[in-house]
């Protein structure tokens, strides 16, 4: 069953025209977007800057309604925000007045989950995240890998099916970035939720996804949906030496790297 | 391994509770820091009158005003003009904010509403309120009800202003992560907008509160039978001059005790900010 289907979907933005003074135009930000998650799947999607890949997340998590086409959830059209889908954003996106705890606590408040149990809950995800003793934080007192890993309980705590991910390790530094990723696998096996997870890295987009979706811009399309044939990523220490990871990871090298896309550039 | 580690750490830094020496010594040097220039004001006060560098009943020495001070709140005299001006000021300062805040968050919140106001508004804010005294007083007389008026007045375009513009700063990333967790318009306002806001409000309630005193206190100078603004006026035209001083000193003192304590409330709810 899939659990997230895109039809046909197209978003169009109105743009100041260069050309007329005080006109406006239409830009197609994404065309004809088709493509379906499973249950329980973890896709990653990549695709140059600009190709809509922030605008597609937009469209999932419903704050704006596409163009033409229509995205299903569960087999039901998306119309608006909802609890069902948690969204990390790109650039933590933490309430600054909130500790740690108050920031997952707020997500489960909108839940409607009762007081008594949005303690308890807020620290059981703190401590998921190896946070549990930095509960009591303001934002500005977390390093960048701590704050995104807030976020990350943040949108975890309120159980949704689906998460959705900007770029949500863009900010870090190598090492960070790699816990974060075996942490984020650990959580996905052991939550079995379904996870769309938008990067700019071709090696995070291959170690991460089950299949990996390739954006081309101007407009958006998707040009090719990889599989990614790796079993055990977490027990497999040198994963990255695997014929399969170095072969998938050629391939989405390969289709970001084709002409098309360096006229985009011109 | 506490046994082991006590006296380790005791020999690896030997210098260092030498050099920041002992805690009441270091209190002391600070407290001498913050008042030394203070203390020798002071005494220039007492010593250039007494010395007779200035006239000494321009410029009493300080000793006198304070004695002068002394006899004006024992006989309950100087509290009676307090009580008057902090009474109008924190009435006329209260009542902006009641409206001013209210109104700014919604002003701040519909963008049509906010680009046709604010250039009125700036205008208002732009007006020194003492020019409009005159008018207060022709509409409202010499009451109590144009002098609360007036510090209204100078208090509520600061506060409006700052709350409209800290609404709209308001980061749109944590209005777009509150919206997408499905929350009321309501409960985003009042769990997003407003606290995101109040560091900025609290900078226009900071000018409202200095505003405040200095319109009142000009005021109280041209028409009223109580308040700090009025004694002095009074003082010096009976020649009273150490209980002018006496007066003035204790403006000050306001200012200073309406400063501390606007500071610590915007500390406290400013706490998260680094
Ligand atoms: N609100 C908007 N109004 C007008 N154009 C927009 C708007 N949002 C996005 N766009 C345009 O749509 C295109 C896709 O933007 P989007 O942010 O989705 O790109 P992206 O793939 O996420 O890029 P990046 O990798 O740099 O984050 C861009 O050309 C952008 O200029
Ligand atoms: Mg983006």
């Amino acid at each position: 069953m899939d659990k997230i289907k895109f039809e046909r979907v197209t978003k169009k933005f109105l743009v100041r025209d260069e050309y007329k003074k005080g006109a406006q135009r239409e830009f197609t930000a994404i065309k004809d977007i088709e493509f379906s998650v499973k249950e329980g799947e973890f896709i990653t999607l990549v695709g140059p800057s600009g190709c809509g890949k922030s605008t597609l997340l937009d469209l999932l998590t419903g704050l704006t309604q596409p163009t033409k086409g229509r995205i299903l959830i569960d087999g039901r059209e998306i119309t608006g925000p909802g609890l069902d889908r948690g969204i990390v954003f790109q650039q933590y996106a933490l309430f600054p007045w909130k500790t740690a705890r108050g920031n997952i606590e707020f997500g489960l408040e909108a839940k409607g989950i009762p007081k008594s149990e949005r303690k308890e809950k807020a620290e059981y995800y703190l401590d998921l995240v190896g946070l549990k003793n930095f509960a009591d934080r303001y934002p500005h007192e977390l390093s960048g890998g701590m704050k995104q890993r807030v976020a990350i309980a943040r949108s975890l705590a309120f159980n949704p099916d689906v998460l959705l991910m900007d770029e949500p390790f863009a900010a870090l530094d190598a090492q960070t970035r790699e816990t974060l990723q075996t942490e984020l696998l650990r959580i996905w096996k052991k939550t079995g939720k379904t996870i769309i997870f938008i990067t700019h890295g071709i090696d995070e987009a291959v170690y991460l996804g089950e299949r990996v979706v390739v954006l081309s811009a101007n407009p958006g399309t998707v040009k090719k949906i990889v599989d990614i044939p790796l079993k055990d990523r977490l027990e497999d220490a040198d994963i990255k030496s695997n014929p399969a990871f170095i072969n998938a990871r050629r391939e989405v090298w390969n289709l970001l790297h084709e002409p098309e896309f360096q006229g985009a550039h011109i | 391994m506490v046994t082991i580690n006590k006296p380790a750490t005791k020999l690896n830094e030997p210098s260092k509770p030498q050099k920041s020496s002992s805690p009441s010594l270091t209190a002391f040097v600070k407290a001498f820091k913050n008042s030394i220039v203070l203390i020798v004001f002071i005494l220039l006060w007492e010593l250039a009158p007494q010395l007779g560098f200035v006239e000494k009943t321009f410029l009493p020495p300080f000793s006198e005003v304070v004695q002068a001070w002394w006899e004006l709140l024992v006989t309950g005299e100087l509290w009676r003009h307090f009580e008057a001006s902090i009474l109008r000021s924190l009435f006329g300062f209260l009542l902006a904010l009641a409206l001013a805040i209210p109104l700014g968050l919604i002003i701040g919140w519909y963008p049509l509403a906010r680009d046709l106001l604010t250039p009125i508004l700036e205008l208002f804010r732009n007006t020194a309120a003492l020019a409009l005294l005159p008018v207060f007083i022709l509409i409202l007389g010499i009451g109590e009800v144009s002098k609360i008026s007036i510090v209204l007045f100078a208090c509520t375009w600061p506060v409006l202003l700052n709350t409209i513009s800290a609404v709209k700063n308001v980061d749109p990333l944590l209005i777009k992560s509150a919206r997408s967790m499905n929350i009321s318009s309501f409960k985003l306002f009042y769990k997003v907008i407003l606290p995101a806001s109040v560091p900025t409000i609290f900078t226009g309630i900071r000018m409202a509160g200095t505003g405040a005193i200095l319109v009142l206190i000009a005021a109280e100078m041209i028409g009223a039978k109580a308040g700090l603004g009025y004694f002095i006026t009074y003082s010096q035209y009976n020649f009273l001059i150490p209980e002018m001083y006496a007066g003035i000193i204790t403006i000050s003192l306001l200012g200073l005790l309406i400063n501390y304590g606007l500071s610590s409330a915007e500390r406290y709810f400013s706490r998260w900010k680094q």
